[in-house]
């Protein structure tokens, strides 16, 4: 970053000097676009990425003999994924179902109530002026740098007091206010809901709400979809929080279940938990493709959305 | 850009109630517990003599106490070494795939983004198996060709490892803020630039790096706050490490130790504080020298 300075400022002083060449540069360019060591340097970057998710796949096909003995990124001659899902899904009475079921709904819940909230108050900035209207926003907004897990232990002894804590109420309520959220509904809304839009509708009689819920949540959908994603990614990921708030093992989010069994794989060693290892690694697969899914298919949504938070500061 | 106000006369108070759930919520489950903390910061709890006002001396504790400042300096290490190289890997491939010259351009973008929707409880487990002396399928590989492979779950590998797990699991969402902003310059700008004579490397510079300064300083501040308040990954390693990873390895595993291992409620709620603190000020420094540099 600190190079750019200096060197916006030198194009100007030398660029006379060479411009010959760089035209047949560019020519050469735009002749062929494609630049195939550049594509392979990529691939090959792109394959860190995925080797490990690669690992997973192979290895919740594996028994435990075989994720020892056999190597770890192909097959062995015995796969049993059927096996390792039915056994991860059966452990414990279904608890893993239990716990895939609390995710759902703990995000689910989260996230749609978190997109709402951001954008009903992002609207409520960006059309309305009143009273404390600066000071309400700039008071939010500088808490954006508060780190969730440096709130978490507060709320923690602020939710024993109140018997909040080992309910789902102590999961989902702190996900529903979500700062940031309520920053970039605030600058969608000024760009997607056009002022003449709202006095067309007051002119014909429409009343704030009604303007809200028919005409403006509509332009708002792909800054309320990346909202409503980055939180439904956050509460789903989120490990801090429902470790310290939840106690019983039938409330667990799936992420709190997974580091439990996994700390019994480890401390049971080789004997009495070896069936645990499988179960670990299978239900880690599982854990991950509901999210890495709807990231594919909602993809022309959250990447429009970044662009807005990304640019507009 | 929000100059034109709405008529505030013909709206009533609608503003207020459309911000007034949000704000309800903000307070209660925002500013409430930060004041309750701020508050139980200020008592000592003994077993003699019981719950006692005592000021800020929590705090003067937290300033001394060689294991929280252990665990602030490595997670400081850490963000000045994983943050910048983290955030450099993104740019890179958002310039590359901003640049028009890959082929497979998409799977490869959406492929470089899959790590962000992992867990990064599973993301840390699965590092931590692929890590390992046993079934490892590195230690594997070294075994096969009788190499020795480094124990990145020993002292000198681990906060490297770390780092790993956390870049691995960041740099497509740092990549993808980039390559959105990156997308919104008008094309017409390289253009003119290439008409010029400028190369693809010159238009980066001049043109794509200031162009990127907003959200380049965006992805930073989210990194400062990630880094500092790293728990997953070292709360998952440690079952797999636990002479390696302490009660104190990093400044929010301690404050999570300190209030549920060690019943420290009040010194905890300093810690947080704190730690809290110290997050929102590098936060505010980094934004500071940020626009100050964008005005300059």
């Amino acid at each position: 970053m600190t190079t750019t300075t200096p060197t916006s400022a030198t194009p100007r002083a030398d660029a006379p000097s060479r411009p010959r060449t760089r035209l047949t540069g560019s020519r050469r360019n735009r002749l062929d676009r494609r630049s195939t060591p550049l594509t392979i340097a990529m691939l090959a970057a792109l394959a860190y990425f995925l080797v490990p998710l690669l690992w997973l796949v192979v290895s919740s096909t594996k028994s435990t003999q075989d994720l020892i003995n056999t190597f770890g990124l192909w097959f062995s001659h015995a796969p049993q994924l059927l096996g390792n899902i039915h056994d991860t899904l059966t452990q414990d009475n279904g608890v893993f179902v239990q716990w895939l079921l609390n995710t759902v709904m703990y995000a689910g819940v989260s996230a749609v109530g978190a997109a709402f909230l951001a954008a009903a108050a992002g609207y409520g900035f960006a059309k309305y002026r009143f009273r404390g209207h600066g000071a309400a926003f700039g008071l939010v907004v500088g808490t954006i740098m508060v780190p969730a897990t440096a709130l978490a232990i507060p709320t923690y002894l602020l939710f024993a007091q109140v018997h909040l804590v080992d309910t789902p109420w102590a999961v989902i309520l702190p996900s529903l206010i979500n700062p940031f959220g309520l920053y970039l509904m605030r600058i969608y809304t000024q760009d997607a809901v056009p002022d003449s839009l709202i006095e067309a509708a007051r002119i014909d009689g429409a009343g704030e709400a009604r303007i809200f819920f028919t005409i403006a949540l509509r332009l708002l959908g792909p800054g309320l979809v990346t909202v409503l994603l980055f939180t439904l990614v956050s509460t789903w990921n989120n490990y801090f929080l429902p470790l310290i708030m939840l106690n019983n093992p039938r409330l667990y989010p799936v992420t709190v279940g997974l580091s439990s069994w996994a700390a019994q794989a480890q401390n049971g060693g080789a004997g009495s938990s070896s069936t645990m290892l499988p179960l670990v690694v299978t239900g880690s697969l599982l854990s991950i493709i509901p999210l890495v899914v709807a990231f594919l298919l909602l993809q022309r949504y959250w990447q429009s959305g970044l662009a807005t938070g990304a640019v507009k500061q | 850009m929000s100059a034109q106000n709405t008529d505030p006369q013909g709206t009533g108070a609608a503003g207020p109630l459309f911000v007034a759930p949000f704000l309800a919520l903000f307070l209660l489950l925002f500013l409430t517990p930060l004041g309750y903390a701020a508050y139980l910061s200020l008592f000592q709890h003994k077993l003699v003599g019981g719950t006692t006002f005592v000021g800020l001396q929590n705090y003067v504790n937290a300033l001394k106490d060689p294991l929280l400042l252990h665990g602030v300096g490595r997670v400081a290490l850490f963000f000045l070494i994983q943050v910048p190289l983290m955030l450099l890997l993104a740019l890179l491939f958002a310039l590359a795939l901003d640049s028009g010259l890959l082929r497979l351009a998409k799977v490869i973008r959406l492929g470089i983004f899959v790590p962000y929707a992992v867990p990064s409880v599973v993301a840390a487990l699965m590092w931590g198996y692929l890590y390992g002396p046993n079934f490892g399928p590195i230690a594997q590989l070294g075994r096969h060709f009788h190499v020795s492979t480094p124990n990145f779950l020993g002292n000198s590998w681990m906060l490297g490892s770390l780092a790993n797990i956390v870049t691995w699991e960041f740099v497509g969402y740092n990549m993808i803020i980039l390559y959105a902003a990156l997308q919104t310059i008008p094309r017409e700008l390289y253009e003119a630039a290439a008409v010029d004579g400028a190369g693809p490397w010159r238009i980066a510079r001049a043109i794509k790096l200031p162009a990127l300064r907003p959200a380049l300083t965006l992805t930073l501040l989210f990194s400062v706050i990630g880094s500092f308040q790293l728990f997953n990954e070292p709360k998952l390693l440690q079952q797999i490490a636990p002479d390696v990873i302490d009660s104190g390895y990093t400044a929010n595993l301690y404050a999570y130790n300190l209030a549920f291992t060690g019943q420290q409620v009040n010194y905890a709620a300093a810690v947080s504080f704190l730690l809290g603190l110290v997050i929102v000020i590098v936060s505010y420094v980094f934004l500071y020298v940020a626009n100050r540099r964008r005005n300059a």
